[in-house]
């Protein structure tokens, strides 16, 4: 399945990449693939925007505005004017 | 060995926390887990304090948990207290040295992973997610690189446990710097797979995770088991449409009309119920083959498919009553496959592929539609309410 994939803000810089395969390990949908020594996009139109291989590249290599792709999140986040974030459960305050 | 077990039935927490039963304006998990909780399976004793073993085996209350996970709010507060657990016979003390699997404090995530430990000897670390799944966690960023460095620090992990290796789900990994946490905690972390049930092949392939098990997938089953939790809060609206339906289609110059408000707002109200249904359980059973890759877009056609169908079924057109059948069938069209659109947005929050980005674009477009649809729907009613009252 794929979704809409033309505002995907994925990008590399290939010069910083050392090969290290952390974002292939991270990635839940396969977006990456090693090329030689160093690792390639491959699907960018894969890519969920999750941000885990940014933030999981020790190198510095990835740059993504991750994001939830959730669109209750977005709306309530123009209502209130904050950052979208997974509301749906949790946010009562209950715990144990 | 019963008095000694419930001598510190009240005392024992998963994990020696340094601020039990005190509140840092976090921690909320301050309440003392009974040893008679059906997943316990005893005490362990380690330097850093006792430690809760955890069963592997799910009884049959953990499976009636999970299933009001599925259909209810239940999930919003199902949850273990956040700290150390053990599951069977681990190494205990600084030499110890057993595998450490992390795991967020929402009880369906912790009790599918203890289920796949079943025969080995390792740890649980659960951390404080405020009771939501790893996946959403970690996009909040309360499973997170600070949480995971404060939960081992709170456990005295290297005390009680020692370094073994601290074994993540892979879809934590939005969450957590890897190598942010070996520097803070000098632990050494690993990503498993993203499904608690391929960890016995992943231990066994040293470690590692295959192409398949680091994919996440979305099949017609996990979209099937989302689908109540889809129907159920759309559904939360619809006495409050049924009850703006029947004053509306009851109103007359008079006063409110029973008679009329039954025969036509029936239609009505069968049709919020379809469309509903369309949005909500048909767009995501069958979300591959429904066409466009837009769910506002899926969701209208389904919703006006229904619609149709639905009308032609119980041959509501053209509407009984003197005047006005086409300008309701018009504020029918506009209105019913828009609410199927808006309600299979919605669904987007609960895929595995959708990002950011593009929810993005379909707002953008979207959102206009919906609030012109939602206009043009009420002064059609409206045209139709002064036609019928010979006002216009």
């Amino acid at each position: 399945m794929r979704y809409i994939t033309s505002g995907i803000t994925l990008t590399m810089l290939t010069d910083k990449c050392t090969g290290c395969g952390m974002c292939m390990e991270v990635c839940p949908h396969e977006v990456f693939k090693a090329e030689g020594k160093r690792v390639v996009i491959a699907a960018k139109d894969r890519c969920m925007e999750c941000g885990a291989c940014e933030l999981n590249c020790a190198f510095g290599a990835l740059n993504v505005s991750k994001g939830v792709g959730c669109a209750s999140a977005l709306i309530k986040s123009m209502i209130t004017g904050g950052e979208p974030t997974c509301g749906c459960s949790g946010t009562s305050g209950n715990c144990c | 060995m019963a008095d000694k077990l419930s001598e510190i039935k009240f005392t024992l927490q998963p994990a020696p926390e340094p601020n039990a039963g005190q509140s840092d304006g976090n921690s909320c998990c301050c309440i003392p887990q009974p040893l008679e909780a059906e997943w316990s399976g005893g005490v362990l004793q380690t330097p850093a304090g006792p430690v809760c073993r955890v069963s592997t085996e799910l009884t049959r209350k953990d499976l009636w948990g999970r299933f009001k996970c599925r259909v209810s709010s239940f999930r919003d507060s199902y949850t273990v207290p956040p700290g150390l657990y053990a599951v069977g016979e681990p190494g205990i003390g600084p030499d110890g040295g057993s595998d450490i699997f992390v795991s967020a404090n929402y009880k369906f995530s912790f009790d599918m992973l203890r289920r796949e430990l079943h025969g080995m000897n390792a740890w649980i670390l659960a951390l404080d997610t405020k009771g939501i799944n790893v996946w959403c966690a970690a996009g909040k960023g309360t499973f997170g690189t600070d949480e995971l460095i404060k939960r081992i620090g709170a456990a005295s992990l290297a005390k009680a446990a020692g370094r073994g290796r601290l074994i993540l789900p892979q879809l934590g990994a939005p969450g957590v710097n890897a190598t942010g946490v070996r520097r803070a905690t000098g632990f050494r972390l690993s990503y498993g797979p993203v499904r608690a049930k391929d960890i016995p092949a992943y231990i066994r392939a040293g470690y590692k995770a295959d192409r398949d098990m680091r994919e996440v997938k979305f099949g017609v089953l996990d979209r099937l088991a989302l689908s109540p939790m889809e129907i159920i809060p759309a559904m939360k609206r619809y006495p409050l449409f049924a009850l703006i339906t029947l004053l509306i289609f009851g109103l007359a110059p008079q006063g409110i009309i029973f008679k009329d408000a039954i025969s036509g707002g029936l239609p009505f109200l069968l049709y919020g119920l379809i469309s509903v249904l369309a949005g909500a359980f048909l767009v995501p059973v069958f979300l591959p083959f429904i066409p466009f890759r837009s769910f506002a877009v899926k969701g209208w056609i389904t919703g006006a498919a229904a619609f149709v169908i639905t009308a032609r079924t119980f041959a509501f057109f053209p509407y009984s009553g003197p005047i006005g059948p086409n300008i309701l069938f018009w504020a029918d069209l506009v209105f019913f496959p828009m609410a199927s659109s808006y309600t299979a947005l919605q669904f987007t929050g609960s895929t595995t592929f959708t990002c950011i980005s593009g929810v993005k674009k379909e707002l953008k477009a979207a959102l206009p539609v919906y609030i012109a649809s939602a206009a043009a729907a009420v002064v059609l009613l409206a045209i139709y309410k002064l036609l019928v009252w010979r006002l216009l």
